[in-house]
Formats: C-alpha cells, structure tokens, sequence
C-alpha cells in the first residue's frame, strides 16, 4: 500500500513537515502492514510548478511525483496557512494535477499556523478544494498552531496528539476498506498511470457523429 | 519524405533591438520566408490562421495565393485552419479556388485554435469544440466529393441543391491532416478519414505524441486504410542552428527567454530536454530530428518552426539556407535509408490524382 505525504512547508526544518510525518506514523501504525510512505516537499518542486503553469506541461521530475500522487492508495496534505489560506504553492501543486486525477482517494487533510485563530481555513479553504476535486477527505482535518506543539489542550479541545490520532484513525478505517493493492502504475479509479489521456476512451467516431446527427422527424 | 516550415505569424518584439516590426513587415516577412523556403529545396511552407493581434495571418488563403503565384514546386499549406469556426463552405470554396490557381500544391491542416475568444467572436461556443471540428468537417468532406449536397447539422444552416465551387481539381480534393495537440478524439477523426494526422508535438514532451500518434496508427489500420505504418503522419520541429553550437545558444537565448510561448519559464537547456526544440549545430539538428522516427515510427512530413519570438528576417533567412543547404539533404537521404518499402511518401497532388485514377469506380 503506498501512502504519499505532500508538504508545502518552506522552511527546513519546518512544522508543516513535522506534522505531516507525525500523521503519516500514525496513520501507518494502525495499518495492517507497513505501507510504503513517500514524502514530497513541494519547496523543492516550487520552480517546476511554476514552469508547468509557463509551459503547460510537467516537467520529468514533476510528472514523476504527479504520477506517485496519483497512483497512491491514500494522500496526507499538509499546508501552511497564509492570509487565511492554503500557501500559493499548495493550491499551485494541486492545480497542475488533472481535476479528475484525484477523484475518490482518500485524502487527509491538515494545516500548520502561528496562531489557532486561522484554523477554520481547513474548513472553508481546504475541504471545498479537495472535495472539487472529488477526494474523500476524513471527517477530521489537524490544525497545528504554535502553541499546540507545547500545550495538551484544554476542557473544549482534544490536545494535538489526540486530534492525529483521531484522524489518522480515520485515514486507516479508509484504506483498510480499500480494494486489494492495484497493480503498479494504477491509478485511484483503477486506470493506468499512463493512460492519463485516456487514450484507451476514445468513442469511435461513428459514435461521435451520430451524436450530432440532427433528430429526425 | 516532406520537409517544410510552418509559421505562427507572430509580430514579437527583437529583445535584442527592442524593435517590433510593423504588421507590414511581418505580412512581407512571412512571404519572403515563404519564398526561400522554395529556393532552399524545402518541400512545405504552411502559414498558421489566427484572428487577433499579436497575429498578422488572419487571411491564410490570401497569402498561400499570392505565395502560389510566386513560386514553382512548393506545397502551399496551413497550420492551422479552423475547422471550428470558418464556415467549411468558405474553406471548401476557398481552398479549391486555391488549389487550381497553384495547380494542386496545396493542403491543409485542421485545427481547433488556441485563443478562446475567437469562438464567440465567430458567434460559436468553444464547448462545442469537438463536435464543431467533427460536424464541420463532415461537411467539407463531402462538398469537395459530392457535386450537389443537400444537408442538415447543428451548427449550420441546411444546405438544399447547394454546389461548391470551383470543383476540386481534377476530381481529387486537397489532402487534408488533422492537427491535435491532446485530443484524442481528432487523432480518431483522422483515422476514420484515413487522412494524414499532423502532431504539433514542439511544445510538449515527447511520450505524449507516442501515446496519441500510437492511437492514430492503430485506428487507422482498424478503418481499413492500410497498415498502422502506412498512416500518414507530420510531425513539428523547432530549430536554431550555427556552426557552432555554443554561438547558436549564445545567439537564441535572448529570443528563447522572452519568447511569448515559453519564455520566463524553464531555462533553454531543460525545455531542450523536455521538448524537441534543438538550439546547436545542424548536425545536432540532424541528429536530434532522426530521433523522431524512433519515437513516432517512419513518417511522411516534418515542419519546423523558424521564425518566431522576434527573430530579425535576416536571421530566419539564415536560418533556411543552413536547414535546406546542410540538414535537409541529409535527413532525406537518412531517412529513406531502411525506410520499409510500403510506408507512402508525403502526399501530393499527383500521388492523389494517382490514388484516385487507380482507385475502384465508386470508392
């Protein structure tokens, strides 16, 4: 089972990274064996994304790592929070990806940020992305703010390690429900990483012009 | 085996002069490019179709029969015309008047367009796209083969008794190719037709074009028009050559970097790696254009994009006598060698006329 961790942390070490690797841990933990986790740091991809967007392909290296996402049985996505959002390099990645390419993958969602106050944009900016993108996003998204990595929470919230716990949980009900292991190079919906044109689709063309025949009467 | 240009018609700024040639210049620019594409022994000048500025070929008949009058051997061809949104009445007409005034040296490829507006401009719907490029079509096939076609579509209004004329010459219609950057459903319509399918594969990374000119062959052979090698297929190139090939890049970089399609992106050395764009010396041209048959399988045309992103009409002109005097020759003579005898050459008005007279009564 392969497992992806996307980061757009951008500093090193960041807490973004931190916290994506804690949920990737825990997720694997509860996992009936070990899955193969890879972890991609977006900062190192923040120029190919860009000339993807100048040059309306992904280059090698960044269709490697599209192709990786894809083809994972399951995704953690984790963004630092700026001016009330996800970063410009998170939504930049995702939108370099086909729209339809992440359909039904089971997604964990989670945000870094100074302060607590910010942590309703996973609610209001991340969640709606990805269920655009028609992800299955668990139920629980963690916010991480600065204080969390030195407090236990309080009377109304569950402490930061209770509320990973709770969504890599959550993460591991997903994938353990999940089909056997797709063959290599398979992607969510059971296509071919290769295939992402979907070249094997095409309608035969007598199809496509009765299509616009006009009705007869 | 055709070798040729094709032109966008760009009207770009020199970034080393700061100059931009007037929209004059570029029309008389365009022609005189045209014309030493034929004294440099090329085989194809093909002219885009575009409907807004920074574009000057908006008209590409006009041209190509100014071109024709002008010139002897070389085919007069498009990359594209807009099956979307030119009424294929107008192209039936159009390019059958073409084709006899050039005396058959005329074809053309059908595109869909890159600019989004020009649909509404043309009062059409740009998510009709396809079934635009696919009712259209259907149309332009049969006016250049049926002399009275009575017909009804979605797009159009009906046609009763109607006669496009002039008829093509000598009963054979000019060869048409479909060009398609990512649609697979026009590499299927060329397949249907058994026309020629063209893949403007400069811009993208290679194992795109291998999946989709793939799926043409297949298809092509599943119509019942020969084998999957003998589908016809163009392919794009885009070139800058010197002697020398530190000077070639030395010279190109400033055009590459500010270049409209690609410019302020990756640098020239990754796009050359990811892309067919080959800036070095002709024989790294040749070498990299003799690649393409590995990838795509033997095939009949090969267009290259010389005269882009601003670059001075001095240097394209310099640019074709290297192209047709060091790199043409060779690669005609390399690529014929082990070229299977049943794979067709590049098609022309006689090979067609040909076809047709060898053809059984009523196919």
């Amino acid at each position: 089972m392969k497992l992806v961790v996307v980061a757009a942390g951008l500093t090193q070490p960041s807490s973004t990274r931190l916290l994506a690797d804690r949920l990737a841990e825990a997720t694997s933990g509860l996992l009936p064996e070990p899955p193969e986790v890879r972890v991609v740091e977006l900062r190192e991809l923040a120029v190919d994304v860009a000339n993807a967007f100048v040059t309306g392909f992904p280059n090698t290296r960044l269709r490697e790592v599209i192709e990786a996402v894809t083809a994972a049985d399951g995704l953690i996505a984790v963004t630092p929070i700026f001016s009330g959002s996800y970063s410009g390099l998170f939504k930049s990645f995702f939108d370099v990806i086909d729209p339809t390419a992440l359909a039904g993958k089971p997604v964990l969602l989670a945000a870094t940020g100074g302060t607590a106050r910010h942590s309703l944009a996973l609610e209001h900016a991340l969640r709606p992305l990805f269920s655009y993108l028609r992800a299955v996003v668990v139920p629980t998204a963690v916010y991480a703010a600065a204080e969390d990595w030195g407090g236990g929470g309080d009377p109304f919230t569950d402490g930061l390690g209770e509320r990973i716990a709770r969504a890599a949980g959550e993460l591991a009900d997903l994938l353990a429900r999940r089909a056997p292991e797709p063959r290599e190079g398979t992607r969510a919906d059971g296509r071919q990483v290769e295939d992402l044109e979907d070249l094997e689709d095409v309608v035969p063309f007598e199809q496509q012009l009765a299509a616009l025949r006009p009705p007869t009467a | 085996m055709q070798f040729g240009i094709f032109s966008v018609g760009d009207v770009t700024m020199d970034p080393t002069t700061g100059r931009t040639p007037t929209e004059h210049e570029r029309v008389k620019a365009m022609v005189a490019i045209a014309l030493k594409a034929e004294e440099v022994g090329l085989d194809v000048f093909a002219t885009g179709e575009h409907h807004n500025p920074p574009f000057v070929p908006s008209s590409p008949t006009t041209m190509l029969g100014y071109i024709a009058a002008r010139t002897e051997r070389l085919i007069l061809s498009t990359a594209t015309t807009l099956i979307t949104t030119n009424d294929p009445v107008k192209i039936a007409e159009d390019f059958s008047m073409l084709q006899h005034l050039a005396d058959g040296r005329v074809d053309l490829i059908l595109g869909r367009g890159n600019t989004g507006p020009v649909y509404p401009w043309f009062g059409q719907d740009i998510r009709q796209g396809i079934p635009l490029a696919i009712e259209n079509y259907a149309l332009l096939h049969r006016l250049w083969r049926e002399d009275v076609v009575d017909w009804e579509g979605r797009f159009r209004t009906p046609l009763q008794g109607f006669t496009s004329t002039p008829r093509p010459l000598d009963g054979v219609p000019p060869f048409v190719w479909h060009g398609s950057i990512r649609s697979p459903e026009i590499a299927e319509q060329a397949a249907y037709y058994g026309d020629g399918f063209f893949a403007n594969n400069i811009f993208w990374p290679k194992e795109h074009f291998m999946r989709l000119i793939s799926l043409y062959r297949q298809r092509y052979a599943h119509y019942g028009h020969g084998t999957p090698e003998q589908a016809v297929v163009g392919l794009g190139g885009q070139v800058f050559m010197r002697k020398n090939s530190q000077d070639a890049v030395r010279e190109f970089r400033p055009y590459f970097d500010n270049a409209p399609v690609y410019g302020h992106g990756p640098s020239l050395e990754e796009f050359m790696a990811e892309t067919p764009l080959t800036v070095g010396s002709p024989q790294q041209v040749i070498d990299r254009t003799l690649e393409f048959r590995e990838f795509f399988g033997d095939y009949q045309r090969q267009l290259f994009l010389m005269d882009h992103a601003g670059l001075p009409l001095k240097t394209v002109l310099e640019q074709l006598d290297i192209l047709g005097e060091e790199v043409v020759p060779v690669l005609r003579a390399e690529f014929a060698k082990d070229r299977p005898a049943e794979v067709p050459d590049g098609p022309t008005h006689a090979s067609l006329v040909a076809a047709h007279e060898s053809a059984p009564a009523g196919a």
